[in-house]
């Protein structure tokens, strides 16, 4: 889904976040953040609501002053730089248009501040207004737009001055779904034509995923993990993180074997014993969990029929009833609940038009998965 | 039936005394009762309808009455304007200040409303006369040697109106202020306005049908004001409501009276109807 390859300069610090902290009496909002976002990314903060990442974002608009810490933009310390003055620009969620200008004196508004000529101001406006499609738009208030048109008018007016760094707050999230997925790809778009640094909130990590060079998911006003959206899918460092993005079934398990290239976990809720290629250092014995995202197990009635695992070595191979099908269209959601009693979630992509024999409810089947599919967590 | 309540309120007590005043207004002074001619009449078996401007008339032939017409619209316009900008920054830090303290704060405004308009106007005679509160504090300090002449001016009148009417200027104001948008002023700062900037540009714009709300409910009564000028204002220039007053109770003019208080009406329907037409052009604009 990542839809933009790693920017150009990839180990500069365009904005450095150190040891950043927010404290509002006693709840820490941000905990000693440290963060580096690369120039002409762009870098979504994604967590739930109280997770810290909007307070983070009002750091460095300059609107909340941190407790600690310091952000430095482009090498300069924006410390004692009141919001007004910082090279930043920031999208609101809810837009924040001033109802009473035109769509053109909104946009204007921000190059008015800096003294440009009148001239310079409407050629300026007109260029931005065009990029984000509402060139004849100029004259409406408001309240005469749409929310789509409203929210490429707040775009624009924060991209007019060419910020060095773009900060959206959940910028989305006011649009209906379809009108989400456009606009998606063509924010990508123009923030590749511009070469604005982008730093977006959101709560929505299917937006964080397509919008993303690379993410930070938050939890309780720390990162939990940075990294492209595939590390953070398939390489989850975290339970937190594992279960925040996408849906996984998770089992605690203790380790068994630990060779050299291969793990063997004892799953007791799972039934059966799990052999992972070994991604983390762990010592026998040691309490582990094991995620298995639901695309990733194989659904099939004999055991054999499961692919590469026998069935008498009972590893990666589970026995179940098919409980709950769930028909989305491109794919199907099968809740199965396996020998030990617990759930599982399978999806399957529906890749023919009406199978001869479709899966039916209270059907035996059985689960298996390639030894590549579980990561293992310790934390 | 819900709607004809109000209407029925309307009539009574605002149409049908406004057709009577307006009918007298077209009489001539008589001495009988009631002490002005009738409009109607028979004469030789028809009806004869006699209107007379006379009233109209005469407020035109003596200079008092064009004279206290403008005075009292000063008088009407300074005040307002004193109490917009007492009034204003008032009603901003309350809508600023914290959640929990604002009906408190409101409350204060109000609380002057309990005790009687007449007796707080009374108490400002104590404050400003020439051996009164402030005089005398005054002179105490060796501020000054003679008493100020404070009472009988225009200064004493401004003071009473401004005090009285504040209220009517705050609670507007406040509502109108305490329903904007905070972001709006964070988007203004993120572009790069000043503090200072951003209030003009943003927040004194959106609160300007609050300023006319306000300036309306300040200058409407206090163009017709009788009761602070008679107290606290000068003796050689009479401001309307106190023409009006002579008039019927002096004078028993009640012809020129009513014309009086007809040509008021009409100076006060102007900004009504600005007021209106700005109302639906916000409302138009959908907020």
């Amino acid at each position: 889904m990542n839809a933009i390859p790693p920017a150009a300069a990839p180990d500069s610090a365009y904005v450095r976040i150190a040891n950043l902290t927010k404290r509002f009496g006693d709840f820490l909002a941000v905990d000693d953040v440290s963060l580096d976002i690369r120039r002409g990314e762009i870098f979504c903060l994604l967590g739930g609501s109280g997770s810290g990442k909007t307070t983070l974002l009002r750091m460095l608009a300059g609107f909340e002053l941190p407790s600690a810490g310091t952000i430095r933009i482009d090498g300069a310390d924006m410390s004692a730089i009141p919001p007004y003055e910082r090279p930043v620009n920031m999208m609101f969620q809810s837009y924040a248009l001033f109802p009473h200008m035109s769509v053109e004196r909104n946009v204007a508004f921000g190059l008015e501040q800096e003294g440009l000529g009148r001239d310079q101001i409407r050629r300026q406006v007109g260029e931005i207004l065009d990029i984000v499609k509402m060139g004849g738009f100029g004259a409406r208030k408001p309240h005469q737009l749409s929310g789509g048109q409203r929210q490429r008018v707040a775009l624009a007016r924060a991209l007019v001055k060419r910020p060095k760094l773009l900060l959206l707050d959940e910028p989305l999230a006011a649009l209906d779904k379809k009108l989400r997925e456009h606009t998606q790809f063509e924010l990508i778009n123009i923030q590749q034509r511009l070469g604005v640094t982008f730093i977006v909130v959101t709560h929505d990590q299917e937006e964080a995923m397509t919008l993303g060079t690379r993410l930070g998911v938050m939890n309780h006003g720390k990162i939990a993990q940075i990294g492209t959206p595939s590390d953070i899918y398939e390489s989850p460092a975290t339970r937190f993180v594992a279960d925040f993005i996408g849906s996984v079934n998770m089992f605690e398990g203790r380790v068994s074997d630990d060779g050299a290239d291969c793990l063997r976990i004892e799953c007791g809720e799972l039934g059966c014993t799990v052999r992972a290629e070994r991604t983390v250092s762990c010592t026998r014995g040691a309490t582990v969990w094991t995620a298995i995202r639901p695309e990733k197990i194989n659904i099939s009635r004999q055991p054999s029929a499961a692919g590469v695992q026998q069935a008498e070595s009972a590893e990666n191979l589970v026995r179940g009833t098919v409980r709950e099908i769930a028909y989305m269209g491109d794919m199907s959601i099968y809740l199965v609940q396996i020998d030990s009693g617990r759930m599982m979630r399978v999806t399957l992509p529906n890749i023919m038009r009406g199978t001869e024999r479709p899966l039916a409810r209270e059907e035996s089947v059985w689960l298996s998965w390639h030894g590549s599919s579980p990561v293992i967590l310790t934390e | 039936m819900v709607a004809g309540i109000p209407t029925l309120w309307l009539l009574v007590l605002f149409l049908i005394p406004f057709i009577i005043v307006f009918r007298i207004s077209f009489s001539e002074v008589r001495l009988a009762i009631p002490p002005y001619t009738p409009l109607l009449s028979w004469r030789h078996g028809a009806p004869l309808l006699q209107l007379h401007w006379s009233a109209y008339r005469f407020l035109f032939t003596d200079a008092l009455y064009v004279s206290s017409y403008l005075y009292s619209l000063k008088v009407a316009a300074v005040s307002t304007l004193c109490c917009l900008a007492v009034g204003y920054p008032m009603a901003y830090a309350i809508a600023r200040s914290d959640a929990a303290m604002r009906p408190v704060l409101l409350m204060l405004i109000v609380l002057p409303f309990w005790t009687s308009f007449l007796l707080r106007v009374y108490a400002w005679i104590g404050l400003l006369k020439n051996n009164g509160v402030i005089n005398n504090a005054l002179m105490y300090l060796g501020v000054i040697h003679h008493p100020l002449a404070l009472l009988q001016t225009d200064f004493a009148v401004y003071i009473g109106i401004v005090y009285s009417y504040l209220p009517f200027m705050i609670l507007p104001l406040y509502a109108n202020l305490e329903k904007h948008d905070g972001t709006l002023l964070e988007a203004a700062a993120d572009l790069g306005a000043r503090p200072v900037r951003a209030f003009v540009r943003v927040t004194l714009p959106q609160s300007f049908a609050g300023i006319v709300a306000g300036s309306l409910l300040v200058f409407i009564p206090a163009v017709g004001e009788y009761v602070i000028p008679t107290l606290l204002g000068r003796t050689d220039q009479i401001m309307i409501g106190r023409v009006l007053s002579d008039e019927f109770f002096e004078n028993r003019d009640w012809p020129v009276a009513s014309a009086v208080a007809i040509v008021i009406l009409l100076l006060l329907v102007v900004p009504i109807m600005l007021f209106q037409r700005l109302e639906r052009r916000q409302l138009e604009a959908g907020r």
